[in-house]
């Protein structure tokens, strides 16, 4: 038989349980931003012991492999420069004919770096967090990106963390479209077609004929609100019907790595 | 029962959180995360009383769920009612015996994750589920059963380094002494 105070532990557990189940969504939101706060010290640790190693990695690393890699990156660098160059005055030129067609102004992308500071460990999301928030101008619903393509959304955003939902998670859908001058086929891409597949989305609810092949590029479609048009998604893997036989479905391969995630960029409108 | 053995569980559940969110190797490896808490909740409720299970479900639930896309407090129950469910029966249980710390260590690492599922898919949420959770379920229970005796051994030993021994009794016994000589 229990004793007494097992059963004023048991009834206390069940006390901050239905507590904390009747929270309001957003000060639930708010307590588990200040909960994974408890951890802070330790991910500022193991940050610092990185770049300890990394320091002490640079150190022993040759002063030849260093130049030949500086040089590299110059050439890079000149490249984009130039690359940036064109792409201004193509800027310049497709403001100046959506003001003749009377068409809304485009605005350039500004971005955040962020660094991605945990992942989620239940294996039924997709989320990680990120370490900029409010205080760094991050509101909900902003696209997060890295070079390769679309990575999600921030979600909930704490003063200095944010959680991001990943592409592939049951709550990110993201208006899509093919990037092809013949192929104009809009759809949604909507979580993973399993659990394991990270890096694998589904495109759906496109019209049935279609010129959908695998290999197209998928790109956000800039419908809803949330994503502007023309971020890179992935890749077409292989088109199917869906069960009901009314529209068509592919699975895309991500652009993004999703799997190693360390640097990512918020996209302010 | 002595408060540092609930701090020590306490502390290995914040460690064991961390080290679920931040290591990334069995996710990109086995397609699954390993969760340590159930492991942790057999040793307490094998060794320590309801109040420390309690405080371990709440702990590690809550910190669990702050990392996760989960409603803060989703984990509580389900550690809950493991922690509760051995510890009604630990009396019975074979707690030294290794092949019964993993064959509670299995079970609970994959009736954590179920009802855990239950709980989410009973409310509005719509977690990922589909034929690759079976393989995920597996990888856990496996996991959480082959670190469940390590874990058995580090907070035993910590347990031993740290708090005072109990006093070894010796046969000895005055009343029973001989007395030789005369009387």
């Amino acid at each position: 038989m229990l004793k007494k105070p097992q059963y004023i532990a048991l009834a206390l557990v069940i006390v901050v349980v239905l507590i904390i189940f009747n929270l309001p969504s957003q000060t639930m939101s708010r307590c588990k931003l200040a909960i994974s706060g408890l951890f802070l010290p330790l991910f500022g640790l193991a940050g610092s012991s990185a770049q300890l190693i990394e320091k002490t990695g640079h150190t022993v690393l040759p002063r030849s492999v260093l130049t030949k890699e500086n040089q590299k990156l110059r050439q890079e660098n000149e490249q984009l420069r130039i690359q940036l160059m064109q792409n201004d005055e193509l800027f310049r030129e497709n403001s100046r004919l959506r003001q003749s067609l009377e068409w809304q102004k485009q605005t350039r992308w500004k971005l955040k770096l962020g660094h991605v500071i945990s992942r989620d460990p239940a294996n039924w999301w997709r989320t990680v967090q990120i370490d900029i928030g409010s205080a760094q101008g991050i509101r909900e619903n902003l696209p997060v990106l890295t070079s390769q393509g679309l990575v999600g959304r921030t979600s909930v955003v704490g003063q200095n963390r944010s959680q991001v939902l990943l592409l592939g998670d049951p709550n990110l859908r993201v208006g899509a479209s093919i990037s092809d001058k013949e192929v104009r086929e809009n759809g949604i891409t909507i979580s993973t077609s399993g659990p394991l597949d990270n890096n694998l989305v589904n495109f759906q609810y496109f019209s049935r004929n279609n010129a959908v092949k695998p290999g197209q590029t998928v790109i956000t479609s800039g419908e809803g609100g949330v994503f502007p048009k023309g971020i890179v998604i992935g890749q077409i893997l292989d088109v199917r019907n869906s069960n009901i036989g009314v529209s068509s479905e592919a699975r895309v391969k991500v652009a993004a790595n999703l799997n190693s995630l360390e640097e990512v960029w918020v996209m302010f409108p | 029962m002595n408060p540092l053995n609930t701090i020590f569980v306490l502390l290995a559940a914040f460690l064991a959180v961390y080290c679920e969110s931040s290591i990334e190797f069995f996710r990109n490896f086995f397609g699954a995360q390993i969760d340590l808490l159930p492991a942790i909740m057999v040793y307490t409720s094998l060794t320590m009383g309801l109040v420390s299970v309690s405080l371990l479900a709440v702990f590690g639930g809550l910190l669990f769920d702050s990392f996760s896309a989960n409603a803060l407090g989703i984990s509580i129950v389900p550690l809950l009612l493991i922690g509760f469910a051995i510890h009604r029966f630990h009396g019975l249980l074979l707690r030294d015996q290794i092949y019964a710390q993993f064959a509670f260590g299995t079970a609970a690492s994959i009736l954590n994750p179920l009802l855990t599922l239950m709980i989410l898919l009973s409310g509005e949420t719509n977690p990922l589920v589909g034929w690759g959770t079976i393989w995920q379920l597996i990888v856990m229970a496996l996991g959480g059963g082959l670190l469940t005796p390590v874990c058995f051994g580090v907070l035993d030993s910590l347990s031993r380094a740290l708090n005072y021994q109990p006093v070894s009794q010796t046969s000895f016994r005055p009343d029973r002494q001989i007395k030789r000589g005369r009387a």
